[in-house]
This record gives C-alpha cells, sequence and structure tokens, in this order.
C-alpha cells in the first residue's frame, strides 16, 4: 500500500498528491510515468511523475477528474492508501545537451512539461515555456515554472488570464520574433500536439511529444498503448512516451484514445452517482 | 484389485452451452470415489516410465499407491516433494504428451489419468489440510527471482524449501505471471493459484508485487543489494503483431491485452473498472493455447461468432488437443487453412472485418511443418467487429537493455548453460520463457527447477 502523503487541490477539476514511494522516488526521471490503482476492483491508469523528493522518498502525481477512476483517486484525502504504485516506467525524457528549448505545456499535460523544464533548467538551457489553459480558473503550476524558465508565456483560450489565444500562436510569435530552437517539446492534448508539430515542421524545428495512449500494464506485455511513429508500430509505454512529432500519426492515436468512450462515460456516471455529484 | 477398465474415468465437468455463457470452472474434478477407482488402474510397474515422462520426475506410481488406499495426505506429500504447484499442473500441463505418454496402460486403452489424480490430491489437500508446511532451518542467504510465473515459483519454492531466504519480484499488482493473467479462470481458478502462492509464503518465501526490475532496480543492483543469486524468471510476454494493414484499428487487440483485461482485471465482472469490448463477431488469428483462451473468453463474453483463423490445418494446431475440443464444443468456429491479409474498419476507425485468403499445404519447411501458401485469387471478407491477435509472444526486452554482460539470442532469449541454467553473468540465472520464447507451464518449471539446485550448489560451493 502506499501513503498519500499530501493532497492539494490546484484547482476545480486538477489535484496534486504526493505518494509515498522510496524506491520510485529514487529513480524517477522526468518524462517517467506510474501505473497506479485506487483499490482492489480498480483499472490500471497511467500518471506522470510531476515531481519527486529522492529525499522524502515521494512521488507527486498530479491528475484531472475525467473520468470514474481519478474521480475515486479524489476522494481519498492525506493519509489514506492506494492499492498499487508502480514505476518508474518508460524511457526518461532526452535533456541533455540540449541549450535553448521551448516547452509547450497545455492543460493538464503542464504537470508532465514542468518536471522537465525544471531538468532542462537545472542542466543550465535556456528555457522558454509557453503554456495554455482554457481559462483563469484552470491555470496550474505557475509560479514553478515562472522559476525554472527565462521566459515565461501563459496563454488562455478565453483571454481571461496572460494572452488570448492559443499555445501555437504564442510559438509562433517567437518563432517570428527571430528565437532559434535546438528542440520544441509539446506535452498536452493530443490535437493540441499535432498542432504544434504542424508549425514547428514549417520551420523544421526538432519537436518531441509525449504521448498519453490507453494503457494496462505499461511494461510492454500488450501492446494497448501502440501507436505507429515513422511508418512502425511503438509500444508507448516501453519505446516512449516520448516521441518525434514529425513521425507521430496522430490521427490514429487519436482515434484510439476514444475506443472505451461509451464505459468510460457510463462508469464516471456511476461513480459520481456514487459520491453524489452532477456530472458536467 | 487393480481396475482393468481400458478407459479412465471420465471427468466431471459443465455442459459446453451452460460453461460458454460463464467463467466458472469447466472441468469439475474427481470425486474422492472416482480419484480411488482411477488409482487402481495403475500397475505399480518396476521400470515407471510414467516418472520419466515428467519434466519434474514425480514418484507417480508411489503417490498413486497412496491414492489406492485411500491415503490423500501422503499422496500429496510425495507430490510436494517434487512440484511447487500441483494444483496448477494437474490442470494444465500436457499430460498427453509427458506423463500419461509413458503410462503402460496406454500401449492397450487409455492411459492411468495422472493429471486428474494430480489434481484431486492437490484439491484435497488445499481443502481438508491445515498444517502449515514445515520451513527449514534458514542458511541466512538470499537469492532474488525476478518474475513470479511458473519457472520463478518454482525456483522460489525449491531454494526456500533448502533454507534459502527468498525474495520474488513481480511486475504486475498480482503474483502467478501467466497463470494469473493468461489463463483463463475457467481453466485455472485464481483462488488455486493464489492458495499455491500462500503456501510458498507459508514456507518462508516473499513476494514482492508492483516491481519492475530494469526500471526500479536493476539486476546489478539486487546482487548489490546483497541477493547472492539471481533466477530470472520473467517470461516471454512482447506480443507480437503480423504488421499486415488496419492493425491499429480499434477493436484489434494482441491475445495479452485482451486475456490480461479479462483474467488479471476482471473486465467481465460488473464491478471490474478495467472496460472491454463486448463484441458480437470475433476473429482469433493464430492456433495454440493462447488462441483456445481468447476465443472461449470471447464467447462468454457474449459473441455471437467466434472465429479461430489458422494457415495450416487441424493437424498442425499447436494447442492441446483438448483445449480444441473443449472449444469445439462450445461453438467456436474452425477457419483452418486461413489467413488474414489486412483488417477492415468503418468511419469511426473500429474493426468492420478482415480480408483473408485461403491456404493449402506446401513442402515440409525447415522445422518439418508442411509451409502453408496462399491459394490465388481465393481472398473473401470476414465480418468480424474484434480481431485477437494470437500469433505468439518473445522475451520482453528489458531485462536485457538494462542488465549489461547478459547474452541473448538474435530474437531475444537469454542463452544459458542447459543443465544449470546459468547465463553469460556468474551468479545470474535464467529460465522459463524468457530463455526459451513461449513454451509451456511445465517446461518453464522443469527450468526453475534446474536451476535452483544449480544455484544451491553454486552457494555451498561459494564462501558466504
Amino acid at each position: 500500500m502506499y501513503r498519500i502523503a499530501k493532497k492539494q487541490k490546484l484547482n476545480a477539476t486538477v489535484t496534486l498528491m504526493e505518494i509515498e514511494a522510496p524506491l520510485i522516488a529514487k529513480k524517477a526521471e522526468p518524462g517517467q510515468f506510474i501505473i497506479l490503482r485506487v483499490n482492489e476492483e480498480g483499472e490500471r491508469i497511467p500518471l506522470t511523475v510531476a515531481d519527486f523528493d529522492r529525499e522524502r522518498g515521494t512521488v507527486t502525481i498530479i491528475f484531472q477528474i475525467v473520468g470514474a477512476t481519478t474521480e475515486k483517486l479524489n476522494h481519498l484525502e492525506e493519509g489514506d492508501c492506494l492499492q498499487d504504485f508502480v514505476g518508474p516506467l518508460g524511457t526518461p525524457s532526452h535533456v541533455e545537451g540540449l541549450r535553448k528549448v521551448a516547452v509547450v505545456g497545455g492543460g493538464v499535460g503542464c504537470a508532465i512539461a514542468y518536471p522537465i523544464a525544471k531538468k532542462l533548467h537545472q542542466l543550465g538551457a535556456e528555457v522558454h515555456s509557453i503554456v495554455g489553459f482554457r481559462n483563469e480558473e484552470l491555470v496550474i503550476l505557475e509560479e514553478q515554472f515562472r522559476e525554472v524558465s527565462d521566459r515565461f508565456v501563459l496563454m488562455t483560450d478565453d483571454g481571461s488570464c496572460g494572452e488570448k489565444g492559443l499555445v501555437t500562436n504564442a510559438l509562433q510569435k517567437l518563432i517570428d520574433a527571430g528565437e532559434q530552437y535546438d528542440e520544441v517539446i509539446a506535452i498536452g492534448p493530443l490535437i493540441m500536439m499535432k498542432f504544434v508539430v504542424r508549425l514547428t515542421k514549417q520551420y523544421n524545428i526538432k519537436t518531441v511529444v509525449s504521448m498519453n495512449p490507453i494503457m494496462i500494464d505499461g511494461t510492454g506485455m500488450c501492446g494497448g498503448c501502440r501507436l505507429t511513429v515513422g511508418g512502425k508500430t511503438k509500444f508507448a509505454c516501453v519505446d516512449g512516451p516520448d516521441f518525434d512529432g514529425f513521425e507521430v500519426d496522430f490521427d490514429e492515436a487519436m482515434a484510439r484514445s476514444s475506443i472505451y468512450k461509451p464505459f468510460e462515460r457510463h462508469a464516471y456516471e456511476e461513480a459520481c452517482h456514487l459520491f453524489e455529484k452532477e456530472v458536467r | 484389485m487393480p481396475n482393468m477398465s481400458l478407459k479412465k474415468n471420465e471427468m466431471p465437468s459443465q455442459e459446453p452451452n451452460v460453461r460458454n455463457k460463464n467463467f466458472s470452472e469447466v472441468a469439475l474434478g474427481y470425486t474422492a470415489e472416482q480419484a480411488v477407482d482411477e488409482a487402481n488402474r495403475c500397475l505399480n510397474c518396476k521400470n515407471r516410465p510414467c516418472v520419466g515422462g515428467c519434466p519434474v520426475n514425480i514418484a507417480i506410481p508411489d503417490f498413486i499407491q497412496e491414492v489406492q488406499k485411500g491415503n490423500f495426505e501422503e499422496a500429496y506429500q510425495i507430490i510436494a516433494k517434487s512440484s511447487s504447484l500441483p494444483a496448477v499442473c494437474g490442470r494444465v500441463c500436457p499430460q498427453e504428451s509427458q506423463c500419461e505418454a509413458k503410462c503402460v496402460r496406454g500401449i492397450k486403452g487409455e492411459p492411468v489419468a495422472i493429471g486428474r489424480l494430480e489434481r484431486f490430491v492437490a484439491d484435497w489437500h488445499n481443502d481438508h489440510s491445515k498444517e502449515a508446511p514445515k520451513r527449514p532451518a534458514p542458511l541466512g542467504r538470499r537469492v532474488a527471482i525476478v518474475g513470479s510465473g511458473p519457472s520463478g515459483l518454482t525456483c522460489a519454492g525449491d531454494l526456500a524449501k533448502l533454507g534459502y531466504d527468498v525474495t520474488v519480484f513481480e511486475a504486475l499488482h498480482t503474483a502467478g505471471g501467466v497463470l494469473v493473467y493468461g489463463i483463463p479462470e475457467f481453466r485455472l481458478p485464481k483462488a488455486i493459484v493464489q492458495k499455491e502462492i500462500d503456501t510458498l509464503k507459508e514456507l518462508g518465501v516473499k513476494v514482492e508485487t508492483n516491481m519492475v526490475i530494469g526500471r526500479v532496480l536493476s539486476v546489478d543492483e539486487l546482487l548489490e543489494d546483497g541477493f547472492e543469486a539471481v533466477f530470472i524468471g520473467s517470461g516471454a510476454g512482447l506480443p507480437r503483431f503480423m504488421n499486415i494493414p488496419g492493425e491499429n484499428l480499434k477493436g484489434v487487440y494482441s491475445a495479452n491485452e485482451f486475456l490480461t483485461r479479462v483474467n488479471l482485471m476482471k473486465s467481465y465482472r460488473d464491478n471490474s473498472d478495467t472496460p472491454i469490448q463486448h463484441a458480437k463477431k470475433v476473429a482469433v488469428v493464430g492456433g495454440g493455447n493462447v488462441a483456445m483462451d481468447a476465443a472461449r473468453c470471447a464467447k462468454r463474453l457474449g459473441a455471437e461468432e467466434v472465429s479461430i483463423v489458422y494457415r495450416r490445418s487441424e493437424k498442425e494446431l499447436p494447442a492441446r488437443a483438448e483445449e480444441v475440443e473443449h472449444a469445439k464444443e462450445e461453438g467456436i468456429v474452425f477457419r483452418l487453412l486461413h489467413n488474414p491479409t489486412k483488417i477492415l474498419g468503418n468511419e469511426e476507425g473500429f474493426v468492420s472485418g478482415m480480408e483473408c485468403v485461403e491456404m493449402e499445404l506446401g513442402e515440409p519447411d525447415a522445422s518439418g511443418r508442411r509451409r502453408p501458401v496462399e491459394k490465388a485469387g481465393s481472398e473473401f471478407i470476414l465480418e468480424a467487429d474484434c480481431v485477437i491477435m494470437a500469433i505468439g509472444t518473445s522475451p520482453n526486452p528489458l531485462i536485457k537493455t538494462t542488465t549489461e554482460g547478459l547474452e541473448t539470442q538474435k530474437w531475444g532469449g537469454i542463452i544459458v548453460e542447459e543443465e544449470t541454467g546459468l547465463t553469460s553473468r556468474p551468479a545470474v540465472y535464467a529460465g522459463g520463457d524468457a530463455v526459451t520464447g513461449a513454451a509451456t507451464v511445465i517446461l518453464a518449471m522443469g527450468a526453475g527447477k534446474t536451476a535452483a539446485s544449480a544455484i544451491h550448489e553454486y552457494l555451498q560451493k561459494k564462501e558466504k
């Protein structure tokens, strides 16, 4: 069992938790993920390692309440335990040797982008962070990003905070202003990553994306998380989750991510009913 | 009085049309009377060929003698000397090609039902015996086992019986390997696997789940942490795909994914959070035991039509004859000498069908099996809303890529000395599917046994 050492609400639907998992905390690197199970009947869900404290032996996860499992997870409190917590899984993000990087995060994807920005900053790279949210209420990790970024651009769809527009608008502006990036690292919804790649391809700026397909075991034994990358089938849990954005078949990935939609909707409503909560 | 009946006592089992709608065990097991009666068919012959046919050399006539006398616990103790998982082996071993293939009674008539008797004895023990297994005097020496499948559990059991301090590291949240995620409940109830693992724990074996060796700890770190030897029994869990168009459509599963969702995550139960597609027409590609398991699970999930699509003929099916028989009884359709060429999808990206081509058998290939050749112009479309690929698995590369100096075959199998299971790294042993590629439960157990005795010999020579 893995104890929840800290729980913090980041916004209405996004929660941060620090989980006691000393072995994972000792090994985890930015870009890696964990798989957790809330309880005995629970499903296995992947969540990216948002931070870790090697000394305290904790791993930070940040999750958005989107369905039954994240709803149940959000109902646990400090001191409660998770049934299973396994990792670190996947290949760490490649950060060595990069001198100037644009880190682009969308929504809860910012929780994954942050540790990478932090690592790059620690390694002495010039970090430009562009983060986007639907509106002011959904903004997370602003302070943390500012601390590790040489430039920080906050975008909201409705202009309620920062600048109005999409992350691609901000990235375009920086490129137009003559910023030369070794690499763009984009993490967020599939549609956002697809459009970042469409933009950076025009300028041939190497772009790495962090993929988030459906997973079960996360150790390479089922292929549920497979993607087409450069015309070849790859397993995101072992070959990724980071891939060269120019090579990823986003349309296929988006189709595959919707396979259990009806089941998920039903499960979520049941979970909400269980907690007597209205489904948005 | 020996029982001279030419036939085995039949195994009571659920009716095909009842069992293909539930996940309860198909075969119900012998009653005590049926077991004693079947045991009386054993002639207790002097040269005991059956023992040689058993990969772990259980003293078969000896335990059967005890069953004849109704001494079921004594019978269990005899089996337990050689096997750590008798309730499992009695159920899933291909006895027809092992112990029972060598039985003298099989020359004229059917062999003694050794597997069914082993199962009966193990179940009897599990139901009746309250006594915890006796722990040997601890040697104070630690051995790490990577993977809790049949090879790892056997190796762990044998070493624990010798007094070693054994820790098994398992990547998933439940121990058992293929016994829990692969083989379905209706062939091997998970409570039985758990019971066998609990017995090992009573012997002193520690089982740590959620431990992916190669990520959270490497093999080298285990050795640095004070484990004096490591046994790698990480299996062959990496699924193969055919690389035909449409394989990434929604509704195409590897058999591993489909079976993991069903067996480990219990997605057939209402209270499970793990979803699974409830398809109407399912095509399972492949002809091994895994294909049979996947097809029979799909049927139980409510599919109207489930087909096995296999490129060779019935004679070449690698699955056990009994499994093929059971699948047929349950209404699985066999489309033999057929091969998929393309999976078709609808506008939403879900599977809508599979283009297949008819095959005929040509000349034997290097392996001695007749090579299937496509019949020109025979393409047709098989309607399907789910396709399950059960065409084999390879060893997972995680251990290989994180253990320096560990030599492997081109296809990923770990290279070992056959007699000991020793790898290219000192103190590191391996066995089971991680070495051989996908094979059988009992072969994996045999390898675990071999490695356990080699590890014992190695550690006896080595200074503490």
